[in-house]
């Protein structure tokens, strides 16, 4: 178990290196001289000589991956090229409002997904199966920024029951701000509950076939017991992963729906810097939602084994 | 017979899906306390489906239409599922095929265990871990404190099987239904688990009813057995009288299918050393730990075999010993670790272009399973023909009147445009032989061509491989774990255990005075043999 | 069952999306670029069937526009990732050893990135365009298709039939072609299936967000986006785009699923 985690462990390392190298040659892709690049075009020489030497753009790329990736593991990720703030404060303050919406729609998510999921499998082809079948379907095809949008119409501008421009901060006013938050959380959850629905059902359906289930119900059990201790634990597995990928993948932010809703989050901030052309801050963000994700599905992995314990081994 | 343990009247089974025949029709039979009744038939006979109906544990797709089932006098169609499942498990307890499958990984052996115990009897946790330990030790678990902790996936196929057999014993149930319950292990675990099966019910008392489609280990292992062909009952009696007299014709040929010794082998085969392997090395790289990969694996351990031309020559060893193996690597299709393959003299892993191309086309080699051997994409023509590819100075039609031929020649004539899945295992396997002859061979590596097959087609497919060989005289390396195919085919037999040659010589000197321990407990465990040895005396 | 509805469902909304398109070459309503200042924020009419927008331009025309530039831009995307795909997942899956694992490094490097957002710096460093578009989403969905190929080409390569195109002295390239390649189609064409929806799904997303296509082309996500201050005084600004996305999803995913049905081997049997 504990080599399990290790090397579990050792093998996140190339990857997290090759997500910085990436993040760090994707602006050097960019053509012209990355100190001007990063200043913008009103900068003044002075700024980008200064920023030059800051970044030792005249020593060799290596070397200069090298401070970077340096800086970076300090947790100094460089400051904004237009307001000046340091990115990763930045990204910090940005990210608890995005991780509230994202960890609360997913928890939510997974639940319905995996009630209904286990449920519509046990009766495949009954009435309950077809409807939560039919219902994932359309999920899945409705985009959330769009449903964000059908749901603040209806909400919001015809019943006029919760906001619809704007943001108060949790520590100002707790109510105002649950009030901001609770579209946003529905229509996360709904959109998510698609796709992790129809994977627990099939997962569940592969998992029923499996002789194991029948000599459990040949031992007398009840349909109960035999759902609860031999088929969920093993259909929940390939779900758990795919939960895994979807926070990872959430994380990184929720861009549209924090457009939809105007909210201040990680992903708004992304899109905002990718359209000013503040690099400092689209590379910080890069570096911070692709570790997230790293390290997320490495949890995932390390909790593997309590579902299916046979992935210690190979 | 009132007081029969079970008593299946009239039982009739359908598909959910309406206008399609029964698949089981008009079912009697009973079972007597402390009886063991077989149940056979090949695949597609109904026999699963019929004991699955008894505790009501019919797959979806099909339910009983119409029928009774008493179970020691209680008519178990009337009861609700709860009262069922006050009888499953306790009264009535099943054994599955898929040692694989049929524990839950994801649960300790241990729980698993005491699951049904403590849904079944009133215990506390000591009791039911003192009677666990007992259970395993008596299933043969060398270390039961160790095993409850462990889970399924850290046990081999045989040991799962055991485990298996203690849970389900551990419940004292009056009938164990046993479905297939070796199929899937080797030879050598197939008797043990079997021996343990019948000692222990034996034991207790417990009915067997035991659903297989090995003849052999009716003989063996039962009273009483049934015949069923295409979900109809066709036989009934006493073991011994239905195996030595069978009434009914399809009885008949099941009977007549088992391999019987002294069908004569090949020609005789006193040509030149065709192929010969000299201290063969194989190995697998370790699995690759946290600092490169781990110590390799050897399979095969400085082996030298050699075949002459016009000679069968069978590889014989359960699973695990490297025969499968050391087939591909005669045609080069594993790398050798050390030693080398001659064929003709010239060692394969040496030659030239021209050398190796002629090479492939004098050596062939036909697989285990039908399904996999076969490009499910292509056409039967175009499969045959893709052996011809590299025969020089052939044109496209003559290649054509080549596979038809062939294809007639495996009696298959017109199939060429067939496509595999329209096929039957057994139409496949001569496909698949058809491919290996069609470039006419002078040696066939055959990697146990019938094992996935059904018995009476098993001997159809050996018949066929014989009479080929015959006819055209290439020399064959007959890959089997099946002594019985080994003593009706091969001149000559090897046996291979743990990578290693432990005993080799003629057929039937090897049979009739094995030298080798472990020679003599493939014979033993090989109950096929036993059967025709039986009625032959 | 229900998969026969299903399928018909399917085919039909993707027949009705064809037909958009097509019917788009040779008629459409209004020029869906003209802007007409009397006529702004009209609500639906007899005229103007779904309104028009804060230009006065007429949402139908836009929107029947927006198919065809959607769905060209799906195509192409689909086209680029699948053929790279191919290359990259027989490569790995089939020579496996360290070919495979440096490949397999740099794919889950690259899934390590959401893929809008790996989308979106790729479009900030390659500018907001068409291609950008084409060249960011291929990128960023390849990993799924090389993931789908390697698993196809390594079961593929397992079977005896690919030992028996050894066996009879077949050059590892042709028994790729001959043998690993078409097997490996099946499931490569349902990923294609769902990939077509996914890039009409990210790209809307990325109009919505304000680096897609760039104005004025419309496209179903920059007329959402552009529709999102008018949704008090102008509503259905915000229903037609969306049903038009929806309904193009729906009938890929359906279809998809009748595809997956028919392919899958576990089906099959």
């Amino acid at each position: 178990m504990l080599t399990y985690i290790f090397k579990r462990l050792l093998l996140a390392i190339p990857t997290l290196f090759l997500v910085a190298l990436a993040v760090f040659l994707l602006v050097r892709l960019i053509p012209g001289d990355p100190a001007q690049v990063m200043l913008g075009e009103g900068a003044s020489p002075e700024a980008i000589a200064s920023l030059r030497t800051e970044l030792g753009l005249d020593e060799a790329v290596p070397v200069q991956f090298a401070t970077w990736l340096g800086r970076s593991l300090g947790g100094d990720l460089g400051n904004s090229a237009i307001t000046g703030e340091p990115v990763g404060a930045l990204i910090l303050s940005r990210f608890q409002l995005t991780a509230v919406v994202v960890l609360i729609s997913v928890g939510l998510a997974t639940l319905i997904a995996v009630t209904f999921g286990l449920l519509a499998a046990w009766r495949q082809n009954s009435r309950l199966d077809l409807a939560v079948l039919g219902m994932a379907s359309f999920v899945l095809a409705v985009p959330s920024f769009w449903l964000g949008l059908v749901l603040l119409l209806v909400f919001g501008v015809m019943l006029q029951w919760l906001p619809v421009v704007g943001y108060v901060p949790f520590s100002e006013d707790a109510l105002g701000a649950v009030l901001f938050l609770v579209l946003p959380i529905v229509t996360l959850t709904i959109s998510e509950t698609g796709v992790l629905t129809r994977m627990m059902r099939s997962s569940t359906i592969d998992v029923l076939r499996l002789d194991y289930v029948t000599h459990a119900r040949a031992k007398g059990l009840s349909e109960r017991t035999v759902l609860m201790r031999h088929v969920f634990p093993n259909a929940f597995a390939p779900t758990l992963t795919l939960v895994g990928l979807t926070l990872g993948r959430l994380f990184g932010g929720i861009a549209v729906i924090e457009t939809v809703f105007t909210l201040p989050g990680l992903g708004r901030l992304m899109v905002d810097s990718v359209l000013a052309r503040d690099y400092p801050v689209v590379q910080g963000c890069l570096l911070f939602t692709a570790t997230l994700y790293v390290l997320v599905n490495l949890l995932v992995d390390i909790l593997y084994p309590l579902f299916d314990p046979r992935v210690t081994v190979s | 017979m009132t007081d029969a343990l079970l008593q299946v009247s009239g039982l009739r089974i359908e598909a959910d899906q309406p206008g399609l025949a029964p698949l089981l029709e008009g079912l009697d039979f009973e079972v007597a306390a402390g009886e063991r009744l077989a149940i056979v038939g090949e695949s597609g006979s109904g026999k699963t489906m019929a004991t699955r109906a008894i505790p009501g544990l019919l797959a979806a797709g099909v339910h009983r239409a119409a029928g009774s089932i008493r179970f020691e006098g209680e008519e178990l169609t009337a009861l609700e599922e709860r009262d069922l499942r006050a009888i499953r498990g306790a009264g009535i307890g099943m054994v599955f095929q898929e040692p694989m499958t049929s524990l839950n990984p994801a649960l300790t052996i241990g729980k698993q265990l005491a699951e049904g115990l403590k849904l079944h009897r009133r215990l506390d946790d000591a009791e039911i871990r003192r009677r666990c330990i007992d259970m395993l030790r008596r299933v043969q678990i060398a270390d039961p404190e160790r095993c409850l902790a462990a889970y399924p996936h850290e046990f081999s196929g045989g040991m799962r099987q055991r485990i298996m057999l203690a849970s389900v014993l551990m419940l004292e149930p009056r009938l164990l239904i046993a479905d297939e319950p070796t199929t899937a292990l080797d030879t050598l675990s197939q008797r043990e688990v079997l021996e343990l099966m019948v000692a222990l019910t034996r034991e207790m008392g417990t009915a067997l009813l035991l659903i297989t489609h090995d003849l052999g280990l009716v003989a063996q292992y039962t009273d009483r057995v049934l015949v069923l062909e295409k979900g109809v009952l066709v036989e009934a009696g006493q073991t011994r009288e239905v195996l030595a007299a069978p009434k009914h014709p399809y009885t008949a040929k099941l009977v007549g299918s088992l391999p019987r010794p002294g069908d004569g082998g090949a020609t005789g085969g006193g040509g030149d050393v065709l192929l010969s392997i000299e201290q063969a090395v194989v190995e697998y790289r370790g699995k690759p730990g946290l600092f490169g990969a781990g110590a390799p694996k050897r399979v095969i351990d400085g082996v030298d075999i050699a075949v002459r031309s016009g000679e069968i020559v069978a590889l014989v060893g359960a699973s695990g010993s490297g025969k499968t193996t050391l087939g591909r690597a005669a045609l080069g299709l594993k790398e050798l670790a050390g030693g080398m393959v001659r064929f003709d003299g010239v060692d394969i892993a040496a030659m030239d272009r021209r050398q190796e191309r002629d090479f492939r086309r004098a050596a062939q080699i036909v697989f285990q399973d039908p399904f996999s051997s076969l490009a499910p994409h292509l056409r039967i023509g175009e499969i045959v023909g893709a052996a011809l590819r590299h025969v020089p100075g052939l044109t496209a039609a003559e290649r054509a009147e080549r596979v038809t031929r062939t294809l007639e020649e495996v009696g298959l004539a017109g199939y060429e445009r067939r496509r595999p899945h329209q096929m039957s295992g057994g139409q496949r396997q001569r496909v698949a032989i058809a491919r290996a002859i069609v470039s006419r061979p002078r040696l066939v590596v055959a990697d146990e061509p019938v094992s996935a097959l059904d018995l009476t087609i098993q001997k159809q497919v050996i018949e066929l491989l014989q009479a080929l060989q015959r006819e055209r005289g290439f020399a064959c390396l007959f890959v089997t774990h099946d002594l019985a195919v080994v003593e009706q085919v091969a001149d000559r037999v090897v046996v291979l255990e743990k990578g290693r040659i432990v005993e080799e010589g003629a057929t039937a000197a090897v049979f009739a005075n094995p030298r080798h321990d472990y020679t003599r407990r493939l014979l033993a465990a090989s109950p096929a043999l036993a059967i025709a040895e039986g009625s032959a005396s | 069952m229900r998969g026969r509805a299903h399928q018909y469902l399917g085919f039909g909304l993707v027949g009705l999306l064809l037909l958009v398109i097509l019917t788009g070459f040779v008629w459409l309503p209004y020029d869906p670029l003209a802007i007409d200042l009397d006529n702004v924020l009209a609500p639906p009419s007899w005229a103007h069937w779904l309104g028009t927008d804060q230009f006065g331009r007429d949402v139908a025309a836009r929107a029947m526009l927006g198919a065809r530039i959607s769905a060209f831009i799906a195509l192409q995307t689909v086209a680029l990732t699948v053929l790279a795909g191919l290359i990259v997942g027989l490569a790995s899956g089939f020579l496996r050893g360290w070919t495979d694992r440096i490949l397999m490094t740099f794919s889950d490097a690259l899934l390590a990135f959401p893929g809008i957002l790996l989308a979106l710096s790729l479009i900030a460093v390659l500018g907001q365009s068409r291609h950008s578009i084409v060249i960011a989403l291929s990128i960023a969905y390849l990993p799924s298709v090389v993931r789908v190929v390697r698993a196809a080409a390594l079961s593929i390569r397992e079977r005896e039939y690919v030992e028996a195109s050894r066996a009879a002295g077949d050059g590892p390239l042709y028994t790729v072609w001959r043998y690993v390649l078409p097997n490996a189609l099946p499931p490569v064409l349902i990923i294609a299936t769902s990939l077509f929806g996914w890039v009409v799904l990210s790209e809307s997303a990325l109009s919505f967000l304000g680096v897609g296509v760039p104005a004025p082309a419309p496209t179903w996500g920059n007329m959402l986006s552009s529709a999102r201050p008018y949704m008090a005084s102008a509503s259905w600004l915000s229903i037609a785009p969306g049903l038009c996305i929806v309904a193009t999803l729906l009938g890929i995913n359906m279809l998809g699923d009748a595809l997956r049905d028919r392919l899958d081997p576990r089906n099959a049997a």
